[in-house]
């Protein structure tokens, strides 16, 4: 009995100790010029569908949920929001040539075609953030017109 | 016996924010090491073709052309007709290499901009192909090789292309062939012959 009760305590602690350990926030009250609902001044009711659905990964603001604070958790949202931002950041979309703005659009595409975005373990959490089919099919019109326009 | 668990709990804890002390020091490690690997692909190139410049003066060995660019995506084009994902990944990887110490000395500061901007998306579609499944790597393909033809047209090819197109893939898809005989990449044995030469592309070296 003893044993069990020297493990929990070492386990508590453990999970006290991490809390300790800071991790980088992805927050700006500032929205760059550069960013693709601006340039594209895209339609109020896409643009809450993109910001609710993609922003907390692909820019630099993320909307924090009430448990990002403890970790390991906030480790793992940070690693996701690293990478997220890594392959597309949509605040700096208008840095991008018209050629790299067509393929990050092909990706964009195929990506919410094939339900690969937003990602599983984001919408587990994020109901809200999972498009109805009617709303895939708008954002896949708005971004294929979009990527035309370009051509 | 209380006096032993309380040593316990005191050792666990001194432990524990030694651990956490260290971790923090490897964190912070970790993040330079990823700010830099965050650094905008267009960033990178310019660095790598600095540095290609620079080994330039004694070493011709270190800087690729767009010979080594063009064997590469045949390469990767032969991994795509064969069906064989892991071939091509490993192709798509080496391509990256081979696109970021391409070196441009020899254009004009229009075309280099040009070609830095061709090589950027280009560099991005070959990094995907290296750590994607097959349907994936024929839809990068698709776009690697327009960045291919539009490279060519600033560089010139030393061998004949043929601009190949099968209408089947994804609206239609091009892509370009040493051989005037169509073997399809974005099919495989599923649909080898589907397609047409559009355009021969002729030596200009």
């Amino acid at each position: 009995m003893k044993i069990f009760k020297i493990i929990a305590w070492i386990l508590l602690i453990a999970f006290v100790g991490l809390q300790f350990i800071p991790t980088e926030r992805n927050q700006s009250d500032v929205v760059p010029k550069t960013d693709f609902l601006l340039v594209n001044n895209t339609p109020q009711n896409l643009a809450t569908l993109l910001k609710t659905s993609c922003y907390d990964c692909h820019s630099n603001n993320t909307e924090y949920p009430w448990y990002n604070k403890i970790q390991p958790t906030s480790w793992y949202l940070e690693d996701h929001i690293r990478h997220g931002k890594g392959e597309f950041n949509f605040n700096l979309w208008d840095e991008l040539s018209d050629r790299r703005k067509s393929s990050k659009l092909k990706s964009i595409i195929s990506q919410i075609e094939n339900n690969e975005m937003p990602l599983e373990s984001y919408t587990l959490i994020h109901r809200d953030a999972i498009f109805s089919e009617s709303e895939k099919e708008a954002i896949i019109t708005y971004m294929t017109n979009l990527k035309e326009s370009l051509e | 016996m209380k006096k032993v668990s309380v040593t316990t709990t005191v050792l666990a804890l001194a432990f524990i924010s030694l651990t956490a002390m260290s971790c923090k020091d490897n964190k912070k490690e970790n993040m330079d090491e990823d700010m830099h690997s965050e650094m905008s692909h267009a960033e990178e190139m310019e660095h790598d073709n600095m540095d290609s410049s620079n080994h330039m003066a004694s070493n011709d060995g270190q800087r690729t052309n767009s010979k080594q660019i063009m064997a590469d995506y045949m390469a990767l084009k032969s991994a795509l007709v064969a069906t064989d994902q892991a071939a091509a990944a490993k192709v798509g990887n080496k391509m990256v290499g081979s696109l970021k110490s391409f070196d441009m000395g020899a254009y004009t500061e229009e075309q280099q901009t040009e070609l830095k901007d061709i090589i950027a998306d280009a560099t991005e579609h070959a990094e995907h192909i290296g750590e994607s499944e097959m349907a994936h790597q024929r839809g990068h393909f698709k776009t690697l090789s327009k960045d291919m033809m539009d490279i060519v047209a600033i560089t010139g090819t030393d061998a004949t292309l043929y601009q190949q197109f099968c209408p089947m893939y994804d609206g239609g898809g091009a892509w370009l062939s040493m051989e005037k005989d169509i073997k399809n990449p974005y099919f495989g044995s599923k649909m080898m012959t589907c397609g047409k030469v559009e355009k021969e592309i002729k030596s200009t070296m």
